[in-house]
């Protein structure tokens, strides 16, 4: 085995175990921990498949961001270090179902996509590939659609969110 | 290559090959040698926050009017190392109640956050840890590691003042970060890449020169996210005892103690990499261990104005701290992004036009963006005089506190 497989089936388990862990621990600030576990082995994933930028990209949005507002929810919610109320509701038949169903329609997707049994081809010019993938971003021809979108609906977020928040004029 | 000019890459190719010849395949010889790079990378940190807290508490001293460590080796140099075996022998003491595995693993969190940014540093145009493209981005990254380790210790002490030092570093540390990283795209746009080395590659005239008003933005907030003074909320000893790390001790308290000094030690050798030119300086080319020197005088320089902030300056008020940088940093260092991103694009496209000098183009393009930043200063200046308080609102009237009682008629009379 080459380093890189000892350390991508480490990094594997490690993940695994985690995001099991982020569902059957007790402690909600313990399973937001977990989550950070797995967002970071998937964030190393990346590095192994060679895609620097996305790595950080996912510790910066998905740690930095995402998993710190959770616990800040959490510890400003809930009665802090105790774990009350049931571990699940009566919908958790209903999560599973769909969670089931989603794992089986990406599994029928990936088996019958020709590039996950094929090697990727190598990308030319590594420097250049934040460059051409910013360029993808806004050209036309591309993804200019999907991202302009994601950008309104972030804008309407925001707006939504101060709204909220603001003070009430009388 | 040789020894003189480059040991450090001398040694690992020296190491790297020693080890092939005993029959190792070269990629376990490239992860090898990564992994005693990062443990002496560590090591030198560490080592380097023994000298730095020696420094910074002589600096206090001499500043308050006093000595300062004085006892230990000449000129007390060497005060840490009683200091440190004297937090070896403490107890830990671990209260009831916390939640014991997270109460554990905060301070290393919070101290290998700041020692994950060493990895990216560049010491010298040929010793960097690991040259990420995307550098500046990681920079980022790793800073939000930190303010998980400092949440995570005031949630699990099980402490109300601790978690009231985690409630303000969510607000400090996460706010603080909008600027530091909206300041952090300048040097990425004038540099035209995120890898941090070739950042500094790309400093034919300083960025602070270019751009004095993001070194600034980029000063300050990290400042705050080092949550030293004058940013100390997060363990303001007169509201809240000592804020998350009230309930550590020994090692555990020397983890955030060491981690604080390297962090504000760490902020120094960015500033110095990002906007003093880093290893940049005369005969670098010729003999690259020089850029050591040229990196360490620029980071020590930078660290001595951060230790002098820190002595003088009085501690905000948690609001303060907040509309400072909501109202003032976040919306400057937009402004300054969109028009250093409007000036760049201008600047590459008319100076075909303009045929000057091959050595003059740098300058002029310097020339054009400090004008445009002090334009910005000025136009700041401006609308914060519009803004200025002109008088005090007279809340109630002052009030004698001891009058003098009425002297009884007989004695009057």
């Amino acid at each position: 085995m080459t380093p890189e497989q000892i350390i991508f089936l480490i990094v594997a388990i490690v993940t695994l175990v985690a995001g099991i862990s982020v569902v059957t621990s007790r402690n909600l600030i313990h399973s937001a921990l977990w989550l950070i576990l797995s967002l970071f082995g998937i964030a190393v994933f990346y590095v192994l498949l060679d895609a620097g930028f996305f790595a950080v990209i996912q510790v910066i949005i998905y740690i930095g961001a995402i998993a710190i507002l959770f616990i800040f929810a959490a510890m400003l919610t809930r009665r802090v270090m105790q774990d009350t109320g049931p571990q699940s509701n009566s919908n958790w038949w209903l999560g599973a179902l769909i969670a089931l169903l989603l794992l089986a329609g990406i599994a029928v997707v990936l088996v019958n996509w020709q590039g996950f049994t094929s090697l990727a081809p190598e990308l030319i010019n590594p420097s250049e590939r934040i460059n051409q993938l910013g360029l993808a971003l806004v050209s036309p021809d591309q993804y200019v659609l999907p991202f302009e979108l994601a950008s309104v609906l972030l804008v309407a977020a925001m707006i939504g969110a101060i709204f909220v928040a603001g003070e009430k004029k009388q | 290559m040789n020894f003189l000019t480059d040991p450090i890459n001398f040694i690992a190719n020296w190491l790297g090959n020693l080890l092939l010849n005993f029959g190792m395949s070269q990629t376990l010889v490239t992860v090898i040698l990564k992994f005693i790079g990062a443990g002496l990378v560590g090591m030198f940190g560490f080592s380097l926050v023994i000298f730095t807290i020696w420094l910074e508490r002589k600096l206090y001293g001499r500043i308050q009017d006093r000595l300062g460590p004085n006892r230990v080796g000449p000129w007390g140099i060497f005060q840490t190392f009683p200091d440190m075996i004297k937090i070896f022998t403490k107890e830990y003491i671990t209260p009831i109640g916390v939640d014991k595995i997270v109460y554990n693993l905060a301070p290393i969190l919070s101290v290998s956050a700041v020692l994950l940014t060493w990895a990216v540093i560049p010491f010298a145009p040929t010793i960097v840890g690991t040259d990420v493209n995307v550098g500046v981005l990681y920079l980022v990254a790793v800073g939000s590691i930190g303010a998980l380790g400092i949440i995570l210790a005031g949630w699990s002490s099980n402490n109300k003042y601790s978690l009231l030092g985690a409630f303000r570093a969510v607000a400090q540390v996460v706010s603080y970060e909008v600027p530091m990283v909206l300041a952090l795209l300048i040097p990425v746009l004038l540099g035209q890449s995120m890898g941090v080395n070739s950042l500094v590659k790309a400093q034919n005239v300083w960025f602070i020169i270019l751009s004095p008003v993001a070194a600034l933005i980029f000063f300050t907030s990290s400042l705050a996210e080092t949550g030293r003074a004058p940013f100390d909320l997060l363990e303001a000893e007169s509201e809240l005892v000592a804020g998350y790390q009230t309930e550590y001790s020994g090692l555990k308290f020397g983890m955030f103690y060491v981690g604080e000094f390297l962090h504000a030690f760490t902020i120094s050798a960015l500033m110095a990499a990002l906007f003093l030119g880093g290893w940049r300086g005369p005969w670098v080319e010729q003999v690259p261990i020089l850029g050591v020197a040229w990196f360490f005088i620029k980071t020590f320089i930078v660290y001595f104005v951060v230790v002098l902030i820190r002595i003088s300056m009085p501690r905000l008020r948690i609001d303060q701290m907040l509309n400072f940088n909501w109202k003032f940093l976040t919306p400057l260092a937009l402004v300054l992004l969109i028009v250093t991103a409007i000036v760049e694009k201008a600047f590459i496209m008319i100076v075909p036009s303009l045929q000057l000098m091959e050595a003059a183009v740098p300058w002029v393009r310097a020339g054009v963006h400090l004008l445009m930043n002090i334009l910005i200063v000025w136009i700041t200046i401006q609308l914060l005089k519009s803004h200025r308080i002109n008088a005090v609102r007279v809340v109630a009237q002052p009030r004698p506190i001891a009058v003098a009682p009425e002297p009884p008629a007989s004695v009057i009379s």
